[in-house]
């Protein structure tokens, strides 16, 4: 179902550009041909295993590899000692840190050696003879245990920033983001209701389906290829070089096709240790993660704690909010609490409110991004309370939405104006879809929830080709995880009015094509196609030159329409797209074109979504009934991709809310790294989840693009808590809301 | 579990390919040394991507050659993998050999006589629950049999290995205690015995098998009239998990309706399955009334003597055997009522 603002203005014919091609790299994926990262086998090949902490928190008092050097077929082993002392800005120093540690490990899973060798049990039996004597220090785990006074501390040099005074000493708190607008106390005092609570959410895992995987192979020289799989392999390569002390260019990195990101896979892991054992090995090396490893030592979303306040008017009208937010950043500073504090009332107008987020560090692995980082956890508190208030006053969760929805010239809580936007159009949406009048059984509820989430813009480049048949070569450098060859195809297909299935959409590695940020941020469509609609209009003015060579007349003589070069007064034969490509030896050459860019005009992406569910009052048990996500799309290029990222992020958003949570052991050691206690949503637990793409055209991008892959799982938390609230009548502040917390809840009612 | 599955799969390929060149090294003396099959220069899906080492490969065809293989040190025997492969995978020892059972025709056989059915131990699950008549007369027993992993894994796990697993949660133990079922254990000497599958797994993790034993059949009293089972199980999700509770329960209908016999067994709230006598006599005499079943529950929940971990609480596991005990005891006396008369 798409709903366009209207449709005689924001829909001027496009051919190609709102169709549903199959998808140009399906058929190698469901035919089981696509290369992911861990196909790749070289002549000579070496496995690399890596040797991990088994601590939460020590000292790395010695490491003796000299019996595992010694064992049968090990061709390598590194440590610290094989890479240059950290250096450079603190991020860049973490990155090191992370990728080997050098005097402690951080988390469990902490990297400490690795070994490459010629069968993968020889390199793992060599890794677990490397002996390591560590001291063990206490351990912190959450944001309460770090921030308390006397905590432990991970990093002793580790100062607040956005803290005024300076502080005077060393914390676990890596700093603070502050947004402030208004006269707090005041809004309190002019609010009718205040809601209030304390909200909880464990760390989550994207749950990708392919581990992170590597394979490296450096020439005597120096030069090394690298192929792994990841969402931007320009940062790959970028962020190896900084652990190997290396330019970036003595890196070649081809990007292998990717299963799975969702934010997760836009840091490094094996790869750097991947290069520096074939460095010392002489030989290619692979290395390929357990799901194990997995768990334990990539990037968690963040554990948060949230203490909010929020006061309405009786008449629902949002007047005062104040939040406290500690964001776990895992075992290195970078967590998404900035992110998280400048989406928390970004869909709303609130004249008063303060908003401040900590990014605090605990002995866990460092959190990665994961899909609209920060911003369902804030969301999750702020969208609670927002329901609380609608239940005492008695206004319809929609309408105290409505209220208070952000519009075209709303200055957001963090800072800027929003330009065009479909917030609202998401609501009204929600509230006239035939899912919003189904009436409830027992035990059953309802739950409302919005959500916003930015777009990216930063760099793209793409390089286009007509081949002498006249088909077009479209190379880019965004690792595509979402459908977007697909959405290149198309775009790119309507800018030359031709076929899209004469479009080959490539993704290039680092040598073949100019810079490319990373696939996130909901940029590639937007960014990466701006780019590619750039570089064929280029190629569409060589073309019209030409035309306008070959009858030698001037260019403004010449159109370009449905595929060809047309005369305006219709005096000449038109030249389509292959008899242009045919001609190329005598009007100029081979046609090609580049463009590159700092994508500017990116969009604003809004969500509103409702859950019908039902509870087992004697189990706790969750069963979703039906699901109904809207979402502002901008422009859907490819509807059904743009339908699939709109329920991919309900899915996660489910799992999230319902049943996923990092366990961890007193000493810190996570207790479920697997699938099968790691709980991500199986396929019969997931509902029909009906979307409704609303067409609000982004005014920055040529079709009207927003970015579209991460805003859905934003109101998933608190659509689902607000819709158990409605069912058992408790209000549960602490996700997830598994059975055993919904059941206690329903046991303990009166207490 | 896709990985596992494909494991599964890569493993009967495995065995076809490699079968021809086993069977006869098999058939005489010596077969532990001669039948060894190293996974090495295999391709590197299966069981050789396990470690990469020296793990054996052994698909006997009798239940004599298995039982020489098992007199191996250091062998340990598999129905499916479902369960051995994730453990070795995560660490556990690796034996030296696997003995794979399902190549043994006895192992993957289901027959039913007037007395009883025999389930060969290797028997997938898949073809358990495929079964329209085993399913008719045991449909709680079918149903926690078709419980276990995926369908990609129920075309490999089995009644067997699920038992020898002895996982406290493992689903389909409670209901083949409920219907009286025992196994046919081959033993080390060659000859063959039999004990209640309450009586094979003693401790998470641990039987009372002997080295060298395996259980080759399951045998399962025909239901007598107006009797049937029901199992039910806790899991946060809808499938692909592991009982957080399990409950089997079956009942025996007079022509009134009036219960003559019940047995009551739970899973995962105990190191082993926990039999419930207080609720089996609180439903005996009943006819499924609220009153009996509030006491049923209240005697299932008191025999729980469940662990806090990562899969649930004391507090919930206790609370909801009773609930699932209740429940259970309704469908299965449904189903009861339903056979009517008949004999089966």
């Amino acid at each position: 179902m798409t709903i366009a603002e209207d449709p005689a203005t924001t829909a001027p014919g496009y051919k190609w550009v709102g169709t549903r091609m199959i998808r140009p790299d399906g058929f190698e994926k469901v035919t089981g041909r696509a290369r992911f990262g861990a196909d790749l086998k070289l002549n000579g090949m070496l496995y690399g295993h890596v040797l991990r902490s088994p601590h939460a928190h020590a000292n790395i008092v010695s490491i003796d590899t000299s019996e595992a050097e010694k064992m049968a077929g090990v061709r390598a082993v590194i440590t610290r000692a094989d890479f240059p002392a950290p250096s450079g800005p603190a991020g860049d120093q973490d990155l090191q840190r992370n990728a080997m540690a050098r005097e402690k490990v951080l988390y469990e899973g902490h990297v400490v050696a690795a070994v490459a060798a010629q069968t993968r049990g020889q390199a793992k039996a060599a890794a677990e003879a490397i002996k390591v004597v560590y001291e063990v220090l206490p351990h912190v785990m959450t944001v309460d245990e770090a921030m308390a006074p006397s905590a432990a501390l991970l990093h002793p040099n580790l100062m607040t920033k956005g803290i005024d005074p300076a502080p005077t000493g060393p914390s676990n708190v890596a700093s603070r983001a502050l947004y402030q607008g208004g006269d707090l106390d005041l809004g309190f005092a002019e609010s009718d209701v205040v809601v209030e609570g304390t909200f909880t959410t464990k760390p989550v895992h994207h749950g990708y389906i392919e581990p992170h995987a590597a394979v490296a192979d450096t020439t005597p020289n120096g030069r090394t290829t690298l192929w792994c799989s990841s969402q931007g392999h320009f940062t790959m390569r970028a962020m190896s070089a900084k652990v190997l002390g290396w330019e970036p260019s003595r890196l070649k990195v081809i990007p292998a096709e990717i299963g799975g990101g969702f934010g997760g896979k836009t840091t490094i892991y094996l790869e750097p240790l991947a290069v520096r054992l074939s460095q010392k090995a002489g030989r290619p090396v692979k290395m390929v993660m357990s799901r194990d490893e997995v768990f334990r030592a990539t990037g968690p979303a963040s554990g948060t704690k949230i203490v909010a306040k929020m006061g309405f008017k009786n008449d629902g009208t949002m007047v005062a909010a104040e939040l406290w937010m500690a964001y776990e950043a895992g075992a290195f500073a970078g967590s998404p609490a900035g992110a998280g504090s400048m989406t928390a009332l970004a869909p709303y107008t609130v004249a008063n409110f303060l908003i401040e987020g900590f990014d605090v560090v605990v002995n866990k692995p460092k959190v990665a991004a994961y899909r609209a980082p920060g911003a369902p956890m804030s969301s999750f508190a702020v969208e609670s309370l927002i329901d609380e208030a609608a239940t005492k006053i008695g206004m319809d969760p929609i309408e105290i939405r409505l209220k208070n929805a952000v519009t075209e010239g709303c200055q957001a809580t963090y800072g800027p104006k929003f330009p065009r936007i479909g917030f609202v159009e998401t609501l009204e949406a929600i509230k006239n879809h035939p899912n919003y009048q189904i009436p409830l059984g027992p035990n059953q509820g309802r739950g409302v929830a919005s959500g916003f989430w930015f777009n990216a813009g930063l760099n793209s480049s793409a390089t286009v080709h007509v081949n002498e048949d006249g088909n077009v070569i479209v190379v880019t450098g965004s690792p595509d995880i979402g459908g977007s060859r697909a959405s290149m195809a198309l775009m790119a297909a309507e800018e030359f009015g031709i076929d899209a299935a004469r479009i080959q959409p490539v993704v290039g590695d680092t040598e073949s094509v100019g810079y490319n940020d990373q696939t996130g941020g909901s940029r590639t469509t937007l960014a990466t196609g701006a780019a590619v609609i750039e570089a064929c209009r280029k190629i569409l003015a060589d073309l019209r030159g030409r035309a306008a060579k070959q009858w030698d007349v001037p260019l403004d003589k010449v159109e370009w329409v449905d595929g060809q070069a047309q005369h305006v007064d219709g005096t000449q034969p038109p030249l389509s797209l292959e008899d242009l490509a045919k001609g190329w030896n005598r009007t100029g050459g081979p046609l090609t074109a580049s463009a590159a860019l700092n994508a500017r005009g990116v969009g604003s992406a809004f969500s509103t979504q409702v859950v019908d569910l039902e509870i087992d009052p004697d189990t706790g048990h969750v069963t979703v009934l039906r699901y109904l996500t809207a979402q502002d799309a901008g422009r859907a290029i490819h509807p059904s991709y743009v339908e699939g990222q709109l329920q991919g992020g309900v899915v996660q958003g489910l799992g999230w809310a319902l049943n996923e949570e990092y366990i961890f052991d007193r000493n810190g050691k996570m207790e479920n790294a697997s699938f099968l206690d790691y709980r991500i949503p199986v396929a019969s637990d997931m509902p029909m989840i009906d979307t409704i793409v609303v067409e609000v055209p982004n005014p920055g991008h040529p079709y009207g693009v927003r970015g579209v892959g991460e805003v859905g799982i934003v109101p998933p938390l608190a659509a689902v808590a607000n819709a158990v609230e409605h069912a058992v009548g408790r209000r549960l502040r602490d996700l997830p809301l598994s059975p055993v917390r919904i059941l206690d809840a329903i046991l303990n009612k009166d207490c | 579990m896709g990985t596992l599955s494909r494991l599964a799969r890569r493993l009967a390929d495995l065995v076809g390919a490699h079968r021809a060149a086993l069977q006869p090294a098999v058939c005489g003396p010596g077969i532990a040394k001669l039948g060894a099959t190293p996974l090495d220069g295999l391709p590197s899906v299966g069981l050789a991507r396990l470690r990469g080492t020296h793990l054996k490969y052994f698909a006997p065809s009798t239940v004599e050659e298995a039982v020489g293989l098992l007199a191996q040190p250091n062998t340990k025997v598999f129905a499916g993998a479902t369960d051995v492969i994730p453990q070795i995978r995560a660490g556990r020892p690796e034996p030296d050999a696997l003995v794979d059972l399902k190549k043994i025709d006895r192992l993957i056989a289901v027959q039913c006589t007037d007395a009883k059915w025999i389930i060969g131990a290797a028997t997938p699950t898949a073809r358990l629950t495929a079964n329209a008549e085993f399913s008719a007369e045991f449909p709680g027993l079918a149903e926690a049999a078709g419980l276990i992993g995926s369908d990609q894994v129920q075309s490999r796990s089995s009644l067997g290995g699920n038992l020898c697993n002895a996982s406290p949660a493992a689903d389909s133990v409670p209901a083949m205690i409920v219907n009286g079922a025992r196994v046919v254990i081959a033993t080390a000497n060659g000859g063959t015995r039999s004990v209640a599958v309450q009586d094979v797994p003693t401790g998470p993790g641990r039987t009372s098998l002997a080295p060298g034993e395996f259980v080759v059949e399951i045998e399962v009293d025909r239901a007598p009239a107006r009797t049937a089972d029901a199992y039910l199980r806790m899991i946060p999700r809808t499938e692909m998990d592991i009982a957080v509770v399990g409950v089997g329960v079956r009942v025996t209908l007079d022509e009134s309706g009036k219960v003559t016999d019940a047995l009551v067994a739970l899973g995962a709230v105990a190191p082993t399955v926990v039999r419930v006598p207080a609720a089996e006599a609180a439903l005996i005499g009943s006819t499924l009334d609220d009153a009996a079943l509030a006491v049923a529950a209240a005697a299932a929940s008191a025999a729980c003597n469940p662990i806090d971990d990562k899969r649930g609480t004391i507090a919930y596991r206790t609370h909801v055997a009773g609930v699932l005990t209740r429940r259970a005891a309704v469908i299965a006396g449904q189903r009861a009522a339903e056979k009517n008369g008949a004999s089966r």
